[in-house]
């Protein structure tokens, strides 16, 4: 039977999901076990135990010298800045997609602006940020908004307009103004568009978070990570990365769900 | 009595090309008049022309004595061969909305007796439609025929005088398209609609209308197709008078023959 022919069944999918992630946490652990048996002071490859000390440290500790639980305190930190900053371009890049993308007088200058700033690399503007806003949570917010609102509007522009003529014309034979025509069809066909966009950028989204709080910060998960990098804490840094990386797994999630959700009648919210 | 709609000598060009010239035509309320051509000759061009879509190059066209809405609004339903409802609402809501939507300005939306309401009169024309049974249903759960349904049903709850329909049942199956048929004469009956119907189909184009006009260019340019638009070339009035309809047919050139 022909390579492209053949399925795995149930059971053998499982398997074979799981598989990857079982290989690369094999290799490391065979890895950490070489290297802290030939040099039990190795900080490169901390063995499981070592990484559950720092965690047991930072996450249910009270930190000496102020008294919070560091890992919770950063967890926190970190998401309020990313829920603002994606809450934010959502919003933003939503309303400039319509506008850009449905009607023409908005879209004429609308357009072309959004190609140029999309192409502003976000982080070569963070100084401007830093010092136009200070280096308070505004900058670090501002900069995850820049950098995604331009790509999100973009791309519902594009969802925009690729809503057939046949419906914006049938709207208004059934008595739309342009601003009901908006509200009621084409908003709720771009909604789990807007969705799809979010989960498209949330990489980004962490990227410019990350890189904010490694820059100027006094907490979150990008700012502990560049903070312990000094000491060569491995033992650190690498549960950090996994949790980060946890989260940003679950959002995705969170928003594919939703979109099964709340829009049944999306043939993509299968996806 | 007042002819309803009056073209008077309208032209559509794109740049070079011209795509209808010199059309004068009087439609009477009532009329249902089916477009037959070839692809291509500017039958949906005039439909849009009807429906504001597009404005006409040259000439005008009246609806009851006034010069027609420069935009499409509630006075002309519309049917498109596709994409003519809302896949984000309900078969319910589908036809709401019309009723829905020129009664709140703001929001779009009715809420509490008044959306009852309006979905008691949404329910009771899909029931005509034979859509009583798929009320909750999402557009994309409906078949080609029961979508059409839908989309006719949408365009009657506004009550419009002018029904457009663009190649309504071009993706239905043979069987389907007689019930079709049999559902959009029926409603016609009922409505005293003005139609306008555009169709591939000829015998479609003889068998519904009780006029059916034939577009086609009367002059050709072998060195710039472009040149000259289509005009109305036969106004064949039917169902009224079979015989000088079956005369007609006869006249016509053998390439638009209906097939027998």
């Amino acid at each position: 039977m022909r390579l492209i022919n053949r399925h795995p069944d149930r059971g053998g999918r499982l398997l074979l999901i799981l598989l990857p992630f079982a290989l690369l946490l094999f290799a490391y652990f065979i890895g950490s076990a070489a290297r802290l048996t030939d040099n039990p002071n190795d900080k490169l490859l901390p063995s499981a135990s070592q990484m559950v000390a720092a965690i047991d440290r930072l996450a249910f500790t009270e930190d000496k010298r102020s008294g919070n639980y560091l890992f919770w305190q950063d967890s926190a930190a970190s998401l309020t800045r990313l829920g603002l900053g994606i809450g934010i371009a959502a919003v933003a890049g939503l309303c400039l997609g319509i506008a850009a993308g449905i009607l023409p007088l908005l879209g004429a200058p609308l357009s072309p602006l959004l190609t140029v700033l999309s192409m502003v690399p976000p982080l070569a503007i963070l100084p401007i940020l830093f010092i136009t806003f200070g280096l308070g949570e505004l900058s670090k917010v501002m900069l995850i908004v820049i950098g995604i609102t331009p790509v999100l509007a973009r791309d519902l522009e594009q969802r925009a307009r690729e809503i057939p003529t046949e419906i914006l014309i049938k709207a208004q034979t059934l008595g739309a103004s342009t601003w009901t025509l908006i509200l009621r069809v084409v908003l709720p066909q771009l909604l789990p568009r807007l969705l799809i966009a979010l989960r498209l950028v949330l990489g980004s989204a962490w990227l410019f978070l990350i890189a904010a709080e490694a820059i100027a910060s006094t907490d979150g998960l990008g700012y502990r990570i560049f903070l312990v990098r000094r000491y060569m804490a491995m033992d650190v840094i690498l549960p950090y990365v996994i949790w980060i990386t946890l989260l940003a797994w679950l959002m995705d999630l969170g928003l594919r769900r939703v979109t099964q959700l709340c829009f049944p009648w999306f043939a993509g919210s299968k996806a | 009595m007042k002819p309803f709609i009056e073209v008077k000598n309208v032209w559509q060009e794109y740049g070079d090309q011209v795509v209808l010239e010199r059309l004068n035509l009087t439609v009477n309320e009532g009329e249902f008049c089916t477009l037959v051509g070839a692809s291509g000759c500017g039958k949906s061009t005039f439909l849009r022309l009807l429906l504001g879509q597009e404005q006409p190059s040259k000439g005008e066209i009246l609806l009851a004595g006034q010069p027609l809405p420069g935009e499409p609004d509630a006075s002309r339903g519309v049917v498109f061969q596709r994409y003519s409802v809302f896949p984000h609402l309900s078969v319910l809501d589908n036809v709401a909305i019309g009723l829905e939507l020129p009664r709140a300005p703001i929001l779009g939306r009715l809420f509490g007796a008044a959306k009852r309401e309006a979905r008691e009169q949404a329910a009771v024309i899909l029931q005509k439609v034979g859509l009583g049974h798929a009320l909750d249903k999402y557009p994309s759960q409906l078949s080609g025929g029961m979508q059409q349904r839908l989309a006719i049903a949408q365009a009657l709850i506004m009550k419009p005088r002018v029904l457009l329909l663009d190649e309504p049942f071009g993706a239905l199956d043979p069987g389907i398209r007689k019930d079709m048929h049999a559902l959009l004469l029926e409603l016609w009956h009922a409505t005293g609609l003005t139609v306008f119907m555009v169709t591939h189909d000829l015998s479609e184009g003889f068998s519904l209308g009780t006029r059916l006009l034939v577009f086609d260019k009367t002059r050709i340019d072998p060195h710039a197709p472009g040149a000259f638009g289509a005009r109305i070339t036969y106004d064949i009035p039917l169902n009224t008078d079979r015989r000088a309809a079956r005369a007609a047919v006869d006249a016509l050139p053998a390439h638009l023959q209906p097939a027998r």
